[in-house]
């Protein structure tokens, strides 16, 4: 009985190989005697083909005693088809029978004794696991992380404070430099930035409010709502999730690639705490920048609402401050300000804390500073809506 | 196939590379013949990895000329000039390993963009690779950061091996291992290069790995290539710099060469 594995060979050879009437693997059968013939590109570029070829050459026939690899057509022999050899030659050599490499050309001999010792272990196949336990794993773990998450934060207030007060007993040793670096990139770079976006939003509000309002005949009720809500609410806002994301990303970004380049570890070995000499700077310049720029913003905001209200609304600007004045009180003021410097304490120490739980690799950089950022965010807030029930239980 | 009868695979001359004033390759010239393990040594600064750099094509250079496997890269358009890259392997100094993708996806990854090859096949290729180069099978499911600095450069070298190149460039390859895996590495370097028929273009330091395992040594000095030929020329060579090198207080006698 002969054979020949035509079928699978005019598959292979349609694929664009470098020759399509070459033949990569024959297979010629006799009694209990197979023969493989090999010839051409045993190569990684034909690698489908022979993957295919090697991986079931011979389906349901009993296992040959001899089998014969005849390699004499080989013209190239990479390490991809060593490997399919060796892998044809266990295959017969499992089932039983004696397996013979015949004119192996004597340069691609090591190649294939190297081979020889590889892939001893396959994998064990990966145990399928229920998917309503892996719903329940991943809620589970969701909890823990959430718990390590409030533990991780905790445990920077409490190393921050114990900073501060090391810093507040040896005044000397406080870095007055760091911090004055920290406030010139994250107070005085971000003005520019956050004076526009304020502007902008405040002079969206005012728009919008006039446009609806109008149609009640309350326009003039615009400079209530424009004060309020900018000095109040939206002012310490939008400030704290801007510095979040320009501010924040920095810090954690900074000291991620720091502890990356084990400089973290240095300054340790050096007997300096990171928390003196990196965190506490930066989340100091945060705290002093912080209720400055939220302060410019909401003049900002305030500024572009009066001017909507004058070019849009027609109202005069002398009428819109006279207006504010009534609408608004110091109280409006304070509880907007007061927020501030805890909206630096949470972005800061968030941002510090993901900083430095930076791992080896670059990826766990982009993933400590994009959860930075928006464990940031929905801090501040949350914060904003404590403080919003706070302040209305007290009567503010 | 035609590149078997040429018998210089890099072929480099009057090379002139320079970074603003400074000229760091001044019309240097360099052959590595097929089959040979090229050592390259040269003062740290001296532009050793500057010319690696420029026969890859990393650098640009002012003048002169590269030929790789018979190729000039700057004449070739970008589809041949990637086909040639195929044709290399390059270990650089720091193993250059993606840090977000495990060691085996590592070497996998050349693979998977150049050779179409079945989920199955690319596993086993790439844990065959892995333990030729000295590593288990369980060290592909970890990730860049947690090897060893000799495991990186182990599965660095796996990686540039992952297409079958025919030239393997090694920066500097056993620089910050111990001598004991310096010399493993050397020995690994020497029966790879038998085995998959490679010619290696190596930039070292190590003395040793000059004795062992390269069969011609070239001495890059003020910007130009002084001296090239065996390690016995080289202790006779007369330039002050490779005498300095070669013959001075922390060269010591050679190791017997491996084979």
């Amino acid at each position: 009985m002969t054979v020949t594995a035509s079928k699978t060979m005019d598959r292979a050879s349609g694929s664009g190989g470098t020759r399509p009437e070459e033949r990569l693997l024959a297979l010629d059968v006799q009694d209990e005697h197979l023969t493989f013939t090999a010839a051409g590109t045993w190569a990684g570029e034909r690698g489908r083909e022979l993957d295919q070829l090697t991986s079931a050459p011979l389906g349901g026939i009993s296992p040959p005693k001899i089998v014969d690899i005849d390699l004499r057509g080989v013209e190239r022999l990479d390490m991809l088809g060593a490997w399919l050899l060796e892998r044809l030659f266990r295959h017969y050599t499992v089932g039983g029978s004696k397996v013979r490499f015949v004119g192996l050309p004597e340069r691609y001999r090591g190649l294939l004794e190297q081979v020889h010792d590889v892939n001893q272990q396959m994998p064990s196949p990966r145990s399928q696991t229920h998917r309503l336990l892996n719903a329940f794993e991943a809620f589970g773990r969701m909890g823990v992380g959430i718990k390590d998450a409030f533990l991780v934060f905790v445990s920077m207030l409490g190393m921050l404070g114990c900073a501060a007060a090391r810093a507040l007993r040896r005044p000397k040793e406080f870095r007055l430099t760091s911090v004055v670096h920290h406030l010139y990139r994250v107070g005085w770079q971000a003005v520019p930035i956050v004076l526009l976006i304020t502007f902008l939003i405040g002079c969206i509000i005012a728009q919008q409010g006039i446009f609806h309002f109008r149609k009640f005949g309350a326009d003039a009720y615009v400079v209530d709502m424009v004060g309020i809500l900018v000095l109040r609410e939206i002012g310490v806002l939008i400030v704290s999730i801007m510095v979040a994301g320009r501010s924040g990303s920095a810090y954690t970004a900074e000291l991620g690639s720091m502890k990356m380049r084990e400089e973290i570890d240095a300054l340790r070995t050096m007997g300096f705490d990171p928390i003196d000499v990196l965190v506490l700077p930066r989340v100091i310049a945060l705290l002093c920048a912080l209720p400055v720029l939220a302060f410019m913003g909401s003049m900002a905001a305030l500024y572009g609402g009066g001017l909507v209200a004058w070019l849009y609304g027609g109202m005069s600007p002398a009428i819109f401050i006279a207006r504010l004045k009534e609408a608004i009180s110091i109280t409006h003021f304070e509880v907007g300000m007061i927020k501030a410097p805890f909206m630096a304490l949470a972005i800061g120490m968030i941002a510090c804390s993901e900083g430095l739980r930076v791992k080896g690799s670059a990826e766990s950089l982009g993933l400590q500073t994009t959860t930075s950022v928006v464990k940031s965010i929905f801090v501040v807030i949350v914060l904003d809506g404590v403080f919003a029930m706070f302040f209305a239980s007290i009567g503010m | 196939m035609a590149a078997t009868t040429e018998p210089e695979v890099i072929h480099v001359r009057d090379l002139v590379v320079g970074f603003g004033k400074q000229t760091v390759l001044d019309h240097l010239s360099l052959d590595v013949h097929r089959g040979e393990i090229l050592g390259l040594v040269g003062a740290s600064g001296g532009g050793k990895s500057v010319l690696l750099r420029s026969i890859i094509g990393l650098i640009p250079k002012r003048q002169g000329r590269i030929e790789v496997l018979g190729m000039d890269l700057d004449q070739t358009t970008d589809q041949t000039a990637r086909s040639v890259g195929r044709r290399w392997g390059i270990l650089f100094q720091l193993g250059a390993l993606f840090s977000s993708l495990t060691v085996r996806e590592n070497v996998q990854f050349p693979m998977r963009e150049n050779l179409d090859l079945s989920e199955s096949l690319l596993y086993e290729l790439a844990t065959a690779k892995l333990e030729i180069v000295g590593l288990s099978a369980e060290d592909g499911d970890k990730f860049p950061a947690e090897l060893s600095g000799g495991m990186t450069k182990r599965a660095a070298l796996a990686r540039s091996l992952a297409l079958d190149p025919e030239i393997v460039f090694l920066d500097e390859p056993t620089s910050g291992l111990d001598p004991i895996a310096a010399g493993e590495f050397d020995r690994l370097i020497r029966t790879l290069q038998q085995t998959l028929g490679l010619t290696v273009f190596m930039v070292t330091h190590d003395l040793d790995s000059l004795h062992t395992v390269c069969d011609r040594v070239a001495a890059l000095a003020d910007g130009r290539i002084v001296a090239a030929g065996s390690i016995e020329s080289m202790l006779e060579c007369e330039h002050p710099w490779v005498r300095a090198y070669f013959r001075g207080r922390r060269a010591r006698m050679p190791v017997p060469r491996l084979n």
